[in-house]
This record gives structure tokens, sequence and C-alpha cells, in this order.
């Protein structure tokens, strides 16, 4: 077995040109081919960090102001939600997973020894980071229902706020903050990188505390809502619509009344995306990979049409049929695999190199980000170029063996 | 060692098919050196191949070494020429990309003999055919009677019981014919069976015996020396 080994070696090395014609067939198909996954992957990786922390299926409502007359009320009518909506819609409306009232102001200041910035500032029940549960936390801690419970006097801030209001290296968590002119302690450090930053230029106090102080009563200005998995969040959100409009007699047709964002929209047209990028990697992967296989059954046809005289001076000197065709084919397979193998790595690596190079660069390519590839795919493809390769050699090798070794000889 | 008994050979192309051999009678004793002679295209190469298990026949029966030679596997036949069976082509068939040694050494291989073996034998016939010198050249690298000097190595590297040989002297000139022909004699007073396949008178005259085969068949010697001295004249 080493011995034949050897012999293959000693063979392909005596026929370089041919060895490396068929190695970089192979190697390239696989090249490109790996090139082409991680370029998708890194599609897709760059859209997908465009959505920032969101989940990809909240549901938000608020009251705007009717342009609908509706039972006798005109229009330009403000509609004020309120913590009825919520009790309602969970009592009414099944599929609802999570929902969580939030009460805000667009612009407070926030003050630290001296220092301020402009924040939004929220007031949220326990449940509102289970709709942001991806938003990482950098200290601290998330707010919780004894914080609610309570009515403590606790914030967490984005990371914007943080930078304005403390020097580096120093911890915000349990320093003491002023939130328009109310001393309250810092619990943690948020980031949300949604809205190119502007997500994390806010701060968040228990719901119980913002009634409290800015006396907001059971006024809501906003409520989040997740369906259940498996219930379509479109007719989610048609349904808690229509309710919340039956409530404050907006009129059904009035989309200005009742708004709403449904985050399933945009998640959809993305999803699109998704799939046309992946239909056209495969296209032209699949490409790809039928032009190595054409052209490694060529090189194996012509290689032992080449070789037939070659084979037939084997048998003369007693190399039996099945000794012929297991060294061709091994000779293929060795081929095959060292080349594909070739074409991962230095597909890998390229890739590897440019997620590199973006990332010590600090560059934000749009829609372009961590270049990658799926493994199993990259594997299988060099499998099947092997398995494909050694079939295409197995016909006329066998045939070549077939025949007796004077019509091998005589043939040129 | 060989016993032929009414051999018949066609080749068909197409539709037709062309009678080449058309009832050899053959006996080959073990040690004997034997030449095969004919006119062009009288089926000397297909006797020889037949003889060599390398192409088969339609009719008749052959025994090589005590061993049936009918219907063969390719497998078997393999074994056969490995064991039996030396070679030597007029056009010498060395692998272009192998060089000298490594050509005598290839029949070795498919013994399964090992690597150093297979080396240190292959220079022993090497050196037995004077090119000692030249184990390393490549086949482009010799001259046509060092190639068939490197070939007859190569036959004779399995210990063979018979060596076959296609018109070896065919494409060398009248000295190196002569250098190769006192090869065989050498190789022949070992103990071999060597039946060669010449045009040439001289290269017969060597040999104990001379086959004359005439539109295939064996004719006797006399009637083709008749037929020789008749179209001389
Ligand atoms: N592969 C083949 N297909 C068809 N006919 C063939 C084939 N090989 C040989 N022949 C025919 O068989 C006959 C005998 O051929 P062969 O090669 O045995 O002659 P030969 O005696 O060796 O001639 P030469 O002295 O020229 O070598 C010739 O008529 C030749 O045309
Ligand atoms: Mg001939």
């Amino acid at each position: 077995m080493f011995d034949g080994l050897q012999e293959i070696l000693y063979t392909l090395r005596q026929n370089k040109l041919r060895t490396l014609l068929t190695a970089f067939g192979v190697f390239w198909g696989i090249f490109m081919l790996i090139l082409l996954l991680g370029f998708g992957r890194g599609m897709q990786n760059g859209v997908m960090d465009d959505f920032g922390s969101d989940v990809l299926d909240f549901i938000i409502v608020w009251g705007g102001d009717t342009s609908v007359a509706y039972r006798g009320m005109g229009l330009a009518r403000h509609i004020q939600l309120g913590q009825a909506d919520i009790e309602a819609i969970k009592n009414q409306i099944p599929g609802v997973r999570i929902i969580s009232g939030e009460s805000s102001t667009s612009n407070g200041k926030v003050t630290f020894e001296g220092k301020n910035s402009n924040a939004g500032i929220h007031g949220i029940p326990d449940e509102y980071f289970k709709i942001k549960e991806d938003v990482p936390f950098n200290f601290g801690r998330k707010p919780n229902q004894l914080d609610v419970d309570e009515i403590r006097k606790v914030v967490v801030i984005g990371t914007v706020v943080a930078e304005r209001l403390f020097e580096p290296g120093v911890d915000p968590v349990g320093q003491e903050v002023g939130v328009k002119d109310v001393v309250m302690t810092v619990t943690g450090v948020f980031y949300d990188k949604g809205n190119r930053g502007g997500n994390s230029e806010q701060v968040f106090m228990p719901l119980s505390t913002y009634r409290k102080l800015y006396g907001s009563g059971e006024r809501i200005d906003m409520i989040w809502l997740r369906p259940e998995s498996g219930v379509d969040g479109f007719e989610l959100e048609k349904n808690v619509l229509e309710l919340v409009k039956r409530r404050h007699s907006v009129a059904p047709d009035d989309n200005r009344g009742i708004r709403s964002f449904n985050m399933a929209m945009p998640a959809k047209r993305v999803n699109g995306l998704f799939t046309g990028i992946t239909v056209f990697i495969w296209f032209v992967g699949l490409g790809t990979l039928t032009a190595g296989i054409v052209g490694i059954s060529n090189i194996m046809i012509i290689t032992v049409k080449e070789r037939t005289r070659e084979i037939g001076i084997r048998k003369a000197l007693g190399a039996t049929p099945f000794s012929i065709v297991s060294t061709l084919l091994l000779e293929s397979a060795l081929v095959t695999s060292v080349a594909g193998y070739m074409g991962l790595v230095f597909g890998v690596g390229l890739l590897e190199l440019i997620a590199f190079g973006l990332r010590s660069a600090g560059a934000k390519l749009p829609y372009f980000m961590n270049p990658e590839v799926d493994f199993q795919v990259a594997i299988t493809a060099i499998l099947l170029l092997i398995v494909v390769g050694i079939l295409a050699g197995l016909m006329p090798a066998v045939r070549a063996a077939k025949i007796t070794p004077i019509e091998a000889m005589r043939a040129e | 060692m060989i016993r032929l008994s009414d051999i018949h050979k066609y080749y068909r192309s197409g539709e037709q098919s062309l009678h080449v051999l058309k009832g050899i009678d053959l006996h080959i004793q073990e040690g004997e050196l034997v030449s095969i002679m004919g006119s062009s295209g009288s089926g000397k190469s297909t006797l020889l191949n037949i003889l060599g298990v390398l192409d088969s026949y339609d009719q008749g029966s052959y025994a090589l070494a005590g061993h049936s030679v009918t219907n063969l596997r390719e497998t078997q036949a393999a074994h056969l020429r490995n064991k039996f069976l030396g070679f030597v082509f007029q056009s010498f068939n060395l692998l272009p990309f192998k060089n000298a040694a490594e050509n005598v050494a290839l029949p070795l291989y498919y013994q399964g003999v090992g690597r150093k073996e297979r080396n240190y034998r292959a220079e022993q016939y090497l050196e037995m055919v004077g090119l000692s010198d030249r184990k390393h050249f490549m086949p482009n690298q010799l001259s046509g009677g060092q190639k068939q000097r490197v070939a007859i190595a190569r036959a004779l590297v399995c210990k063979p019981k018979v060596i076959l040989a296609d018109e070896p002297t065919g494409a060398l000139d009248s000295r190196t014919t002569q250098e190769i022909m006192s090869l065989f004699k050498e190789v022949h007073r070992l103990g071999n069976t060597i039946i060669i396949v010449t045009h040439e008178p001289d290269v017969a005259n060597q040999t104990h015996r001379q086959i004359y085969l005439k539109d295939g068949r064996v004719t006797t010697a006399d009637q083709v020396h008749l037929q020789h001295e008749a179209v001389a004249i």
C-alpha cells in the first residue's frame, strides 16, 4: 500500500503539467466557491448588523391625532393611550408573548458633577427589556421588578449618555446623577446600536418611579408587543389596532389616530433579500462546482486515454486490471483531495485576511461584515469533487484495464 | 514448455473478418532458442502475442508450462505474464518518465517485491546488459541499442521461463544487432527458452531452430528456402 502510494506520487511528479492542470482546476473551483459563500455570508451579516439590537418581531402602537370624523367627533382629536389599553389587550387578544407600556419624555437633562447631557427619559415596566432582549449591558444590571415595586429612584443609562457624563475609567454604576433635577442612582449601562447610536442616547427608570415623579398617572405613550412564536405578527397587529381603535372611538380606517410600526415588515423584506442572495450564491456556486466537475471528468478521461499505451506496457509486465484501476483512481483521488484542500485553505485564508483587515482598519463597508464559510458546505463540495473525479475516471480506467495489452499498446 | 494446437485467429473490423492464423501447431521445449521467420503480414507478431498471452485467439488450444491458456481472465493472464514471460519489443516500450533502473524494476513491483530488493536486482540486470553506468538515464537519453538492452534487462528481471522478442533488432544497425544477439545467447545459456521474431536471416541463423510462417500456417524450412531461391532468381 505504501509502496503503491510512492509509485503514484512518483508518477504524479513525473507528469507535472498534467498533475498541475488537474489540481488547478479543482483548486480554483473550491477556492471560488469558498470566496462566494464567504462573501454571501458577509453580506448577510452586514444586513443583519444594520438591525441593531432589535428583535425582528416587535410591534409598537402609539396614539396620534384622528384624521377621520367618527361618531360625531371631529378631526384632530389627540388620542392618549393608558394602562387600561394594555390590560384590555392582555385579556382579549390571544397570541401576545410580551406586552409592555412605556411612558417617555423626548428630551430631558441628565447631570453629573457639572457635566450634563440631553437624553430621552423613559419609564418602563420590568418586561420592557424582554422586548430588547439582545441589548448588551456593559456594566451593571437591567431594571427589575423590585425597582418597580418599591418605586426606587434608579436609572439605567445608554452609553452615549454615560460617555458625556463620566470621565473614561469611572464606573457609572452606583453613581448618583440628576435626571430632570431629581437625584437617582445608576444601576446599569447599556449599549443599543440601533438608530446609529441614537438608541443609546436614552435613560430608563421604573415606570412606577416615572409616574410618581412626573405625575403621568395611568398614561402610556407607547405599547410594545411581541407575538408568541408561531403567531403571525401582522395578524396580531391588526387585532390590536382594531381593539384599541374601538376603545378610543377611532374610525377603523383612520391610520393617524392610532399608529403602529411592525418590525416584521422590514424583516420580511430583508428575509426576501436573504433568500435572493442565497439563491444567487447557490446558483453561481453550483455553476462553479459543475465547471469543476466537468473539468475533472475531462482530465480523467484524457489522462486515461493518453496513458492507454502505458497501461498496455504495464499489463505486459504483469499488472493486474485491479492494480491498474486502483492506481488510476487513487491518483485522481489524491490530486483532487489535496488540491481541494488547498483551495479550502487559501479561500478561508483570504476571507480571514479580509475580515481581519476590515476589523483592524475599523472600516465599515455598507452591508458587508465578517465574511465566513459554512465548513460543512465546503467539505461536502470537496467530497463531491473527489467522488465525481473517481467516477469520471472509473469508466475509462476499467475499459483500459479490460482490453488486451496488445490493443492498449497499439493505441497512440 | 509451449504447446500450440490448431490455433486460429481472426481480426474483425466491422463486417469484415481477416483470418490471420489458420491452424498453427507448434511445440517448443524448455531451453530452446527459436526464431520465427516469414514475410511481412504473415502473422508472426500475431502468433508471438498469443504466445505471450498479450492477445486472445479464436480457436485451438495453448498450454504454457503446463497451464492451459484458454479463456483466461485478465487477472490470471497478468499473473502468467508476470511469472513466466518476458517481452522485448521492436519499439522497446520503455516508460518514458522512468529512468533505466526504474524501468527494469517495474515488473518486480507487480510481483510485490520491496523497493530495496527491486533496486538491487534492477542494478544487477543492468550490469549484466552492460549499462550499470547508465542506470539513471531516462529512455530519451539512451541510444536504440541501449534502450533495447534496458528492455532485455527488464524482460529478464523476473527470471521468466520464456523470453519473447518481436523483431528486437529491427531498429538497430548490424553491429548493435550482433551485441544484442550475443546477449540473447548468453541469456539462453542460463537456461531460458527464447523465441525471436525476425526478418533477418543473420539473426535467424544464430538460433537453433527456425520456424517459417506463410499465410498463417507453419511451413517447413525447405519449402520456404525453395521459395526464397525462386524469388532470388
Ligand atoms: N489489430 C489488427 N486489426 C486488424 N488486422 C490486423 C491487426 N493486427 C494485424 N492485422 C493483420 O494481420 C496480419 C498479420 O499481422 P502481423 O502483425 O502478425 O504480421 P507480421 O508477420 O508481424 O508482419 P511484420 O513482419 O510486418 O511485422 C496482417 O495482414 C495485418 O494487416
Ligand atoms: Mg510484426
